[in-house]
């Protein structure tokens, strides 16, 4: 019994310690940022490093991980009134919204417009149009520009150039439509014994983003957005054409098993390794295969068509945005630390470090060879950030599930439409 | 697990961890400890588990006592709401918690070792008070008589009388303490307070999908508690016979 | 024997410390959810009282909510049935067999020392069909014939249960031991002298007595399997709604920013597991009641 008594006494001598020790706070000027992006720790470090010599102030990334837990901790931080100076904000344009309703994000359209536009012109129109809120917009947030893109992102089609030479196929000649895809698919598949598609399907968003490219495609951005605003049915013989899709792409043979179960990193790492032929992913890919697959022999293409009557778009925006936080005393030094993060020097480090797209112009000859093609298809961008009108997230988890059971096999396309459309009815009615 | 953590990546690819491994190669090892800085998270869940477990039984033994044997107005009430606890889940209670204990001054330490101690109370209040309840009141009574009080009774004759569940309360309690991470994350922002799970993560979360590593940091994850529960289960034993001495 | 108020307090005095640590980590955010399961809106800057509308939209529309709720259910049957009579048993037999019990114990108890995200993204290693190491292994022991794809759509959520059991059985295990472990021996030693017989024992002594603990055991099982959702997560993302679980749900839509949705469902489910739980324990006590050889 007498250690019993004497641990109780240590311990409560440690525990009034610790709670002492962490209530110091720093009073220094210092700019703190939250992010989730983990590949880019080293890359943000060295940054941190160079500012600090060049301007004296301390800067400090501040990783987060998963990405789930590090919403969840932006939203309470906000709330009591905790948040740093920078952060990014992950998730639907509506949160961003809410956000700026809530009076927690500085508006930077001023800093954007001085000088007669500069900063704001360095960039690309895309990625900063996902940062903006129009006049008119169906937020209801107030215009402006609410946060500061550090890359662009797009998500296209991957293919393996390795496996199309030794099919016997031109590995400068990626397929054009959906049926050239499937055939060589097909193929690549029968001859070199691995699968003909592998994708993140287990998680729903790119189940989605690409029913998207291929509902624009089929039925222009017009009737799409009608199908958000209501006036289309899900049940329209358009949607159901888009949804057959996935089922045509089972019945060819050429999905990677347990695709519907599988992560985007699980897919990525399957890819890499040559195990199939085609992908659907981000440009942000192009850094993790480098970590793979280093000898990977590949390249982008874009959406296989189905339909010449609408042009393809293809899914794409800023990549991550950093927001300054409205109530930081240090906000001045926030904005100019962006400023300078998107100057030329700063953007082509990044790009080279994490192979991603730049934010901004002008820094074409630094792109990763791999990516360069892709500057062509930024003028054929669209992203749900940029669109006037947006599908409510119940809807959106209706039909990621939906398309998930047509691949699996378990419901038709008619059906999965029809559960769809009851969801939108509801979700009209509120 | 260890078997495969002592592998090279190559290695694991050819056999899918089938053969015992052939040479020691520590190197997982010295990455997950240096690289992924799991040494410093170390401490910090050391003593968070330790603080936290240590509170959860000293306070939920209490609890569970009076809820078998003392009265009070109120007792069943009071009883069901912490077994109700247990059964809903709070998707955002998150956000009032943290903004009450940012409002105390307490995103440190304390504040997550006393949210960390209610996550483990009802569970542990719930299964200490079914082992009181079974217990016979004869030794209780005969303490009575000798002059203990109520306070002496719970420490000198109910508590060592449940030694196998306060055993079991602890092992649980450790190893939810352990491998908590969402909490510490949500909470700290200074890497300097993190525990070990975050860490854990950080490698698992690596663009790299690399077995052995994983299977190295589990492995020094996974031992303190493995140790911890073979210390336990001599305690058991020990509590067992001391319980048939009185008895 | 009359407890004066002094006394009363004193002994109300012992759950004070609980008391008071559940009212601020617990009742509060308690309240915040209720109070927002009647609401719409991210809970940021919009919120809006919409009545029982999120309530009527789980209970009365929404398809997947039931369908999560089924597979809980038959995981939980699984964990209820398979999970816990293979612990009993095994906890049976080490409690008599000290010597090599030990090292039962510790191989049992590795498993929940693992978190349930771990053991989701080794098993989904293994058991997936391209390359399949669990199918590997299978062919290697000469039982090609059995390799099957275990996460296709027939049998995903078999194999999601029978890994949540697989990981489960552990704690089943550790409890019901020390359940056995507080049994006095010289209850058996006097059914012995009285010349019962194994089972007789068995049915007179151990089950009898180990009723209330088999109840703690029951009783977190259902709460374990019915909130247990980070391992499904890992394995298999939800596959399409089949292994989708309610709470999955809840944390979808909390992500989805419809935090009084997620707070109704989480309600809801609070509601469902109390009546649940407590009619289980409700039976327990009453079994122990007929067989009448407990204290109290």
């Amino acid at each position: 019994m007498r250690p019993a008594l004497r641990l109780v006494k240590i311990l409560t001598v440690i525990l009034l310690l610790a709670s002492g020790c962490a209530q110091q706070k720093s009073t220094s000027k210092k700019i703190v940022i939250w992010h989730w992006m983990n590949d880019r720790k080293p890359a943000f470090e060295t940054l941190s490093k160079q500012y600090k010599e060049k301007t004296g102030i301390d800067v400090e990334f501040k990783l987060f991980f998963p990405p789930d837990i590090y919403s969840q901790k932006v939203i309470a931080a906000a709330r009591a009134g905790n948040l740093p100076e920078i952060f990014g904000i992950l998730g639907e344009k509506r949160t961003v919204g809410s956000f700026v309703k809530a009076g927690y994000i500085l508006d930077l359209t001023p800093y954007m417009e001085a000088g007669n536009n500069a900063w704001k012109d360095s960039f690309y129109n895309q990625a900063l149009e996902v940062t903006i809120f129009k006049p008119g917009n169906t937020y209801g947030v107030t215009p402006g520009i609410y946060g500061v893109p550090i890359d662009t992102t797009l998500i296209e089609f991957i293919y393996n150039k390795k496996l199309f030479s030794d099919a016997g196929i031109d590995p400068n000649q990626p397929p054009k439509t959906l049926a050239e895809f499937i055939a060589y698919a097909k193929k690549i598949k029968a001859s070199q014994k691995v699968n003909g598609f592998v994708c993140g399907w287990g998680e729903g968003w790119l189940l989605d983003c690409l029913a998207t490219e291929w509902a624009i495609n089929l039925m222009g951005e017009e009737k799409f957005f009608k199908t958000i605003q209501g006036t289309v049915p899900y049940t329209d013989k358009d949607w159901i054409t888009v949804f057959s899709l996935f089922a045509e792409l089972r019945d060819a043979g050429i999905l990677s098993p347990n695709i519907t179960t599988m992560i985007n990193k699980e897919a990525e790492d399957q890819f890499s390794k040559g195990q199939a032929a085609f992908s659907f992913n981000g440009s942000w890919t192009v850094n993790v295969y480098k970590q793979l697959g280093p000898d990977l022999n590949y390249g982008f293409f874009p959406l296989p068509k189905i339909s010449e009557k609408f042009p393809a778009k293809i899914w794409g925006g800023a990549g991550a945005a950093f927001i300054v936080n409205s109530h930081s005393p240090n906000k001045e030094e926030a904005v100019k630390l962006l400023q300078w993060l998107t100057e030329k020097p700063q953007q082509e480090f990044l790009i080279k470090e994490t192979n991603n797209l730049p934010a901004i112009r002008n820094c074409d000859e630094n792109i990763p060879t791999v990516l360069k093609p892709l500057l062509k298809d930024l003028t054929i961008l669209t992203h749900p950030n940029i669109w006037p009108y947006n599908e409510d997230s119940r809807v959106i988890e209706v039909i990621d599930k939906g398309l998930q059971q047509i691949v699996m096999g378990i419901k038709t396309p008619e059906e999965v439409a029809h559960e769809i459309q009851a969801v939108k009815k509801r979700v009209l009615a509120k | 697990m260890l078997n495969v953590s002592l592998k090279t990546e190559q290695e694991f690819r050819s056999d899918f961890g089938l053969k015992p491994v052939t040479r020691f190669n520590v190197d997982n090892y010295k990455t997950a400890l240096v690289d992924g800085n799991l040494g410093s998270y170390f401490v910090n869940s050391v003593f968070y588990t330790i603080v936290t477990v240590f509170l959860i039984v000293i306070i939920s033994s209490l609890a569970a006592y009076s809820f078998s044997r003392l009265n009070f107005p109120g007792k069943n009430v009071i009883f069901f709401m912490f077994l109700a606890a247990m059964m809903i889940p709070l998707p955002a209670g998150f956000v009032p918690v943290y903004i009450l204990l940012n409002k105390l001054h307490l995103i440190n330490r304390t504040g997550y070792i006393l949210a960390m101690t209610n996550m483990g109370l009802s569970l542990s209040i719930y299964m200490l008070r079914t082992f009181f309840d079974q217990l016979p009141r004869d030794l209780e009574d005969a303490a009575r008589i000798d002059g203990c009080n109520r306070l002496q009774i719970w420490w000198n004759v109910g508590l060592p009388l449940v030694a196998p569940a306060l055993a079991v309360v602890i092992i649980f309690n450790t190893l939810n303490v352990w491998n908590e991470f969402v909490l510490a994350s949500l909470m700290f922002t200074e890497d300097k307070l993190m525990p070990l799970q975050v860490g854990l993560m950080e490698i698992y979360n690596r663009n790299i999908i690399q077995h052995t590593l994983i299977m190295a940091a589990l492995a020094v994850a996974a031992l303190p508690i493995i140790l911890l529960y073979l210390r336990m289960q001599k305690q058991i034993i020990k509590g067992l016979t001391a319980g048939a001495v009185v008895g | 024997m009359h407890d004066s108020l002094s006394d009363k307090f004193k002994n109300f005095s012992f759950v004070l410390p609980a008391f008071l640590i559940f009212c601020i980590f617990y009742v509060y955010p308690f309240i915040y959810t209720f109070v927002l399961s009647f609401q719409r809106g991210d809970a940021i800057s919009s919120l809006e009282f919409v009545g029982w509308s999120n309530f009527k939209e789980i209970l009365f529309y929404d398809k997947d909510w039931w369908q999560s709720m089924y597979n809980s259910a038959f995981i939980t049957f699984w964990a209820l049935t398979f999970q816990n009579i293979l612990a009993f048993c095994l906890a049976l037999g080490v409690d008599r067999a000290t010597r090599t019990g030990k090292i039962y114990r510790v191989i049992f108890f590795i498993l929940p020392v693992l978190s349930e995200i771990i053991i989701g993204l080794l098993m989904r290693e293994i058991l997936v069909s391209d390359p399949g190491i669990f199918n590997q292994w299978l062919k290697k022991a000469g039982l090609g014939f059995f390799a099957i794809d275990w996460l296709g759509k027939d049998r995903v959520l078999l194999t999601t249960a029978l890994v949540h059991c697989w990981k489960g059985f552990g704690w089943a295990f550790v409890i019901l031991l020390a359940g056995l472990q507080t049994i006095p021996e010289q209850l058996y030693e006097a059914a012995r002298i009285d010349g019962a017989n194994a089972w007789q024992t068995f049915c007179r002594v151990t089950f009898p007595l180990l009723m209330p603990v088999i109840a703690v055991v029951f009783v977190l099982t259902i709460l374990g399997t019915m909130q247990a959702f980070a391992m499904i997560l890992a394995l298999t993302r939800g596959a399409g709604g089949l292994t989708q679980v309610p709470v999955m749900r809840i944390y979808n839509h909390l992500r989805g920013n419809q935090v009084g949705l997620a707070c109704a469902e989480g309600v809801v489910l609070g509601i469902l597991l109390i009546i649940v739980s407590f009619t289980m324990l409700h039976i327990s006590k009453q079994i122990r009641k007929r067989w009448g050889v407990l204290p109290n």
